[in-house]
């Protein structure tokens, strides 16, 4: 493994907490672009706010670490501008659902070629555990002393909804899941968005009395189980796990490419 | 060299390695992790685990009898 | 396909017919001076009384090989704008009113990051929704002070076709010059109105093309370490160089930091790159200001009524003169103290409460002799209210 050429060493040990799931997705994408052997220099991550925005800063990519919410929007536009870029999105619960949600849905309408990643922790972590639209109802928070009652998104159901083309699921405890998942996602052209439940020991287990990293990455490997699998069928309470879609759709910039061969009159 | 080696300065200590090793060939001392290569078959569960990517496998030096187990 | 970088100087100009002489709206004016400049990308979103920029980009900016995308919403086109200006485009958006108001997050972001773009505000009459097909220039201190902290920034106005034409063109080349955000503060009058545009020929005006990097592959690059002169040679994303952008308080490699002097030194030199430049950024035309007793200030549509009356004075012999200001920040302080020094009023004609007039007050010696004429009911100020507020000033009744 040669993940080394692809960090910036210098600003470790990172930030996240002691068994903070940020680091295993990142772990977790290094590894899957390191097999794809993309070229560095066509790398880029853009982030919005939070603790899963820091990802931006340990990767020896072009990074633009935004504002909140805003990554999707500003990807958009770097895309657009270089489609030959390969572009990240890594998002926390608010920057992909609450105060960002209108571009993530409208990124996934555009079917614009970017890998969104979706860690969701279920809090806001960088702010210190406040409920989040994925906290989903009875959750302990600190906005939320007398327990939620907002329920969640469903981000898999959502990104479908809203027309991705590629959307995965899968958790920090899955960790070779996590690798070949993201390889897909990037090789897929289109609005790829994975889904992974990363695990807040220090607000969300705490807080809720799920206990420490451990037993957080232990519930994803007992309530989760692959799509299709017998696991699943036997107990739809379980959380499914997979690749949910994995389909075709004209992507935005080679559809521009199209508007920009009309516009000066040679199109086929 | 060892299969296994940990960059202590970037361990925080979780236990997440010890924790889904399937060799038990982690164990956490003075809250960092450390290798006992005697048990362990190199399967690189550990590296990608690690979620301060404080460890790396080197899966080539997979000793013969845990390749025979693996297969 | 490959990265859209500014096209040739001029080379929009020419798909224009340069040297053609065309009757266009404002903002279509704005749209010929952007594709002059080199525009090559726009993001937006419909709003009044705007949209007639972005509906001309969209047919325009793919015949280039640039890019027009309609974003989701206002915060998101100006998001785009910062993307794609990062990947080497020279990058545009265009608003009204409550539009300006959602972008300026985003422009806060540009400020902090230096990121080279233009930002369009066709004023209309707030807060909120206001009027939005009335004209109005409420916008001012908005456009100076809408995102948070401390920063500054540099706006421009206009108030004639050809003139909106050619501010935007100098729009782009500030823009790059200084790696800064800069807002073309238009108002519905000039928006709407049309007159006679001429296109300048290709090389006629000057256009700043983007200070890329000479540092090679392999060696250290520092984006955000100016050269002495106070310029910030960029490296597009997609090049040789990979570095960090933020909106967090950042060292010359742009990672994040803490660190007090590094704070106090990134927000010094955000202020100063521009504040300590105001000189050279001062864009005004002045009009019979020899000899001047009562001079109007004024700038966009105003000035036109301004302008009208003026004419019509000075026919009869009145001392009266016009400074038409086109820079409103970094405010031309020192050109407003110079130029009324000798005045014995100085009236600051505006469609808003008294913005400019506020700023005028600060800058001249005497401020008892600064009169507000304004309107501020979605009307354009006339010659007629202007002569009104002077006659009475002048103690000879309404």
């Amino acid at each position: 493994m040669a993940f080394q050429k692809l960090i910036r060493e210098r600003f470790f040990p990172h930030l996240w907490c002691p068994g903070c799931g940020h680091g295993t997705v990142l772990n977790g994408l290094l590894h899957a672009v390191d097999e794809l052997g993309l070229d560095q220099s066509s790398l880029c991550m853009v982030s919005g706010i939070g603790c899963s925005a820091r990802i931006a800063g340990y990767v020896d990519f072009h990074t633009m670490h935004t504002m909140h919410g805003r990554a999707l929007a500003c990807a958009t536009g770097l895309k657009l501008a270089r489609p030959s870029l390969t572009i990240f999105v890594p998002m926390g619960d608010g920057d992909a659902t609450a105060i960002g949600g209108n571009h993530f849905i409208h990124a996934c309408r555009r079917n614009i070629d970017l890998t969104a990643i979706v860690l969701n922790n279920r809090i806001y972590g960088m702010t210190g555990g406040q409920y989040s639209p994925l906290s989903g109802q009875g959750i302990l928070a600190t906005t939320a002393p007398y327990r939620s009652i907002d329920p969640a998104f469903d981000v898999v159901q959502l990104a479908l909804g809203a027309g991705a083309t590629f959307v995965a699921r899968t958790t920090a405890f899955h960790v070779k899941e996590i690798g070949s998942i993201i390889k897909k996602a990037v090789q897929h052209k289109g609005m790829s968005v994975v889904e992974i439940f990363v695990q807040c020991p220090t607000y969300f287990g705490r807080k809720n009395k799920i206990g420490d990293a451990v037993q957080m990455l232990e519930q994803y490997r007992d309530r989760t189980a692959p799509l299709g699998s017998k696991k699943l069928e036997a107990d739809p309470s379980l959380i499914a796990r997979g690749i949910f879609k994995d389909e075709q759709r004209p992507e935005y910039c080679e559809e521009y490419a199209k508007i920009i061969a009309r516009a000066q009159g040679k199109e086929a | 060299m060892e299969a296994v080696s940990i960059n202590e300065r970037w361990c925080k200590g979780c236990g997440i390695c010890v924790a889904f090793c399937p060799k038990e060939a982690l164990v956490l001392e003075h809250e960092k992790a450390r290798h006992i290569p005697d048990r362990c078959i190199a399967c690189g569960m550990c590296e990608l685990y690690c979620p301060d990517l404080a460890i790396t496998v080197d899966t080539s030096k997979k000793p013969a009898r845990a390749k025979k187990e693996v297969a | 396909m490959s990265q859209r970088k500014s096209s040739r100087a001029g080379a929009g100009a020419k798909a224009a017919a340069a040297g053609h002489i065309h009757f266009v709206q404002g903002n279509e004016a704005c749209v010929h001076g952007a594709l002059y400049a080199g525009v090559s990308f726009f993001a937006g979103y419909p709003i009044t009384p705007s949209t007639e920029i972005a509906e001309h980009l969209a047919e325009r900016l793919p015949g280039i090989g640039g890019a027009f995308i309609q974003m989701e919403d206002e915060i998101g086109a100006m998001c785009a704008v910062c993307g794609a200006a990062l990947a080497g485009a020279k990058a545009m958006t265009a608003t009204s009113g409550p539009g300006f108001s959602l972008k300026q997050e985003a422009i806060g972001y540009a400020c902090m990051a230096e990121i080279p773009c233009v930002v369009v505000n066709v004023q209309r009459a707030g807060p909120s929704t206001g009027l939005p097909t009335k004209v109005a220039q409420g916008d001012v201190n908005q456009a100076r002070w809408g995102t948070h902290g401390d920063h500054s920034i540099v706006v421009l106005t206009a108030s004639s076709v050809q003139d909106v034409f050619a501010i935007t063109v100098e729009a782009f080349n500030i823009a790059e010059i200084y790696r800064t955000p800069v807002i073309l503060l238009f108002d519905e009058v000039v928006g709407h109105m049309r007159e006679k545009l001429i296109i300048p020929a290709p090389g006629e005006l000057p256009v700043v093309e983007r200070l890329r990097t000479a540092v090679k592959a392999g060696v250290n690059y520092h984006p955000y370490l100016p050269r002495e002169d106070g310029r910030l040679p960029i490296s597009d994303f997609g090049d040789v160089h990979r570095y960090n952008v933020t909106g967090l308080f950042h060292d010359i490699f742009g990672f994040p930091t803490e660190n007090p002097e590094q704070v106090s030194k990134l927000v010094y030199h955000l202020v100063d790159k521009i504040e300590n430049r105001s000189h050279l950024l001062a864009r005004y035309k002045e009009f019979y200001l020899e000899d001047a007793e009562h001079i109007l200030v004024s700038y966009g549509s105003s000035a036109r009524s301004a302008r009208h009356l003026v004419e019509g004075r000075r026919r009869k012999g009145d001392r009266i003169g016009l400074l038409e200001l086109q820079t409103l920040w970094p405010f031309p302080a020192q050109v407003v103290r110079e130029k009324t020094a000798h005045a014995k009023n100085v009236f600051v004609v505006e469609m808003n409460l008294g913005q400019v007039m506020a700023q005028v007050k600060q800058a001249t010696a005497h401020p008892d002799r600064v009169f507000l004429v304004n309107r501020m009911d979605g009307m354009l100020v006339t010659p007629t209210d202007i002569g009104k507020v002077m006659r009475t000033v002048e103690g000879r009744g309404f």
